[in-house]
């Protein structure tokens, strides 16, 4: 039966590098070749909504490393205990918990960044590529190999939204991390020189058209194609 | 590998209750904390209607709050403008603790109001701008902020605008500081004394600075700033009582000097 089948048979091995080559692999892999968000679509979602500016990209990015290493971890130590039936329900359930803490620690000491992320701190809970790590690897790995997977996938993640969120608050709001970069550029040029925000920058399509201009540049450095 | 329901309850149940009191733990040890952010929140947000958003932005806490308890004085009014001290059960009221979200569910003879004053240092008597909260819907969900204005009542001294969930880039520009210093110095009640409050108009790029009751439009927003001038008219209407009451007892004062 497909559905009892989720826990792979482990294979004994000789004791491994701590950075071994293969794990080398876990992490590097997701950032390029097999990225969640250019490769696999996955997460797209929040990579829409929260890319305005770099600033709350950058606290959406640390939360979703933080709850998919942490997820991937704990999966992983109860892989072997984890009745398989009732098992999506144990992932989410272990997911969902670390969002709320995320979500608590983040009203309790980044207040301002708890108000402009709102709901979509919330939504890492649906984030495909969360369950999907969870699922494809962290319920058939040891502890530590699950880590470096979730972490690789995690940063796949970050630095696809902080690319989207460069672009977006560049262009739309002319700055960087809240720093003023048009005034100073066109203050270097005399009065009469404006450069002009691109208000749809601001809104989710500026996002979707930086997205594929990403997906574009990467699929055809990298040869890949949908099969 | 098949396991028994029983494994599976067991298993279930021992997730739930580690899982539970791992956030009902959280929540107790942060609960003072946001509580706090939240009332920094609050004050800063009533500060800002007052205060230069530069001058605002470069303090730090501690400082938010020092100013505010030397600044601000507080009190509660009803809908007819009378202070209100105590609750149905003789509790005090204090007046940041008054939740005006959920004041606005109630009938507006039983909400109550706050009205925060920005005094002279350390000289409650001495006010130099009086804070309203505001209160209503934008288009998706609910906005609200602080309306400050002149001793004369009249005069906008400066507002703050918050959101819930307007569109990013549209509608949730109201907290744009650029947008906000629009009202500076707009007026709501003409020149017979009627309130007209101060309208968004539809589109943007018009100068309105010769219309004291109108401000410059949120292009691909009107829906929001409909809310906003729906807001603001209702809440003043609310307040008017209050200010009959501080202007007559002015002129009072006036004519006893």
């Amino acid at each position: 039966m497909s559905t009892e089948t989720a826990q792979v048979a482990e294979v004994k091995k000789p004791e491994e590098a701590l950075l071994s080559k293969r794990r080398k692999k876990l992490v590097t892999d997701p950032l390029i070749d097999d990225n969640p968000i250019t490769i696999q679509v996955l997460g797209i979602c929040s990579a829409l909504a929260v890319t305005t500016q770099l600033q709350p990209t950058l606290v959406m990015a640390i939360s979703v490393i933080f709850v998919i290493v942490m997820a991937n971890l704990t999966i992983s130590l109860l892989r072997n205990t984890i009745p398989t039936r009732v098992r999506i329900i144990v992932q989410l359930a272990v997911v969902a918990t670390l969002v709320t803490l995320v979500n608590e620690f983040l009203k309790a000491f980044a207040f301002d960044m708890y108000k402009e992320l709102s709901v979509f701190v919330g939504l890492i809970i649906t984030n495909c590529i969360v369950m999907g790590r969870l699922e494809a690897f962290a319920l058939g790995n040891k502890p530590y190999d699950s880590i470096l997977d979730g972490f690789g996938s995690a940063l796949g993640y970050a630095w696809i939204i902080l690319a989207v969120a460069f672009f977006r608050e560049l262009l739309g709001s002319g700055s960087l991390f809240g720093v003023p970069i048009y005034d100073a550029i066109s203050g270097l040029f005399g009065e009469d020189f404006n450069l002009a925000t691109n208000g749809l920058m601001v809104s989710p399509v500026g996002a979707f058209i930086i997205l594929g201009l990403i997906i574009w540049v990467q699929r055809t450095k990298t040869g890949y194609v949908e099969h | 590998m098949q396991q028994s329901n029983a494994y599976i309850i067991t298993f279930s149940i021992i997730l739930t209750v580690v899982l539970g009191l791992l956030l009902s733990g959280t929540s107790q040890v942060l609960g003072p904390l946001q509580k706090k952010a939240e009332e920094l929140d609050t004050k800063k947000q009533i500060l800002g209607a007052v205060l230069e958003p530069e001058k605002l932005s470069a303090m730090n806490p501690e400082e938010v709050l020092s100013f505010y308890e030397n600044r601000i004085a507080s009190k509660v009014v009803n809908i007819e403008g009378l202070e209100v001290e105590n609750d149905a059960d003789g509790n005090p009221i204090v007046a940041e603790k008054v939740n005006v979200a959920k004041n606005y569910k109630m009938a507006p003879e039983n909400r109550l109001f706050p009205i925060f004053m920005y005094h002279a240092d350390g000289n409650p008597e001495d006010v130099e701008s009086y804070v309203f909260p505001v209160y209503g819907s934008g288009l998706w969900d609910e906005i609200w902020g602080y309306l400050a204005l002149q001793t004369d009542l009249n005069t906008i001294e400066g507002v703050t605008f918050s959101h819930k969930g307007e569109t990013p880039g549209l509608g949730a520009r109201i907290t744009n500081q650029g947008i906000q210093q629009r009202y500076q110095g707009k007026e709501i009640f003409d020149e017979s004394g009627e309130l007209q409050s101060v309208y968004m108009q539809k589109g943007e790029g018009r100068d309105y600075s010769s219309d004291k009751h109108k401000v410059d439009g949120l292009s691909g927003a009107t829906i929001t700033a409909n809310g906003v001038n729906d807001m603001l008219k209702n809440y003043l209407n609310y307040y008017i009582a209050y200010m009959e009451k501080q202007k007559s007892a002015k002129t009072e004062i006036a004519a006893l000097n």
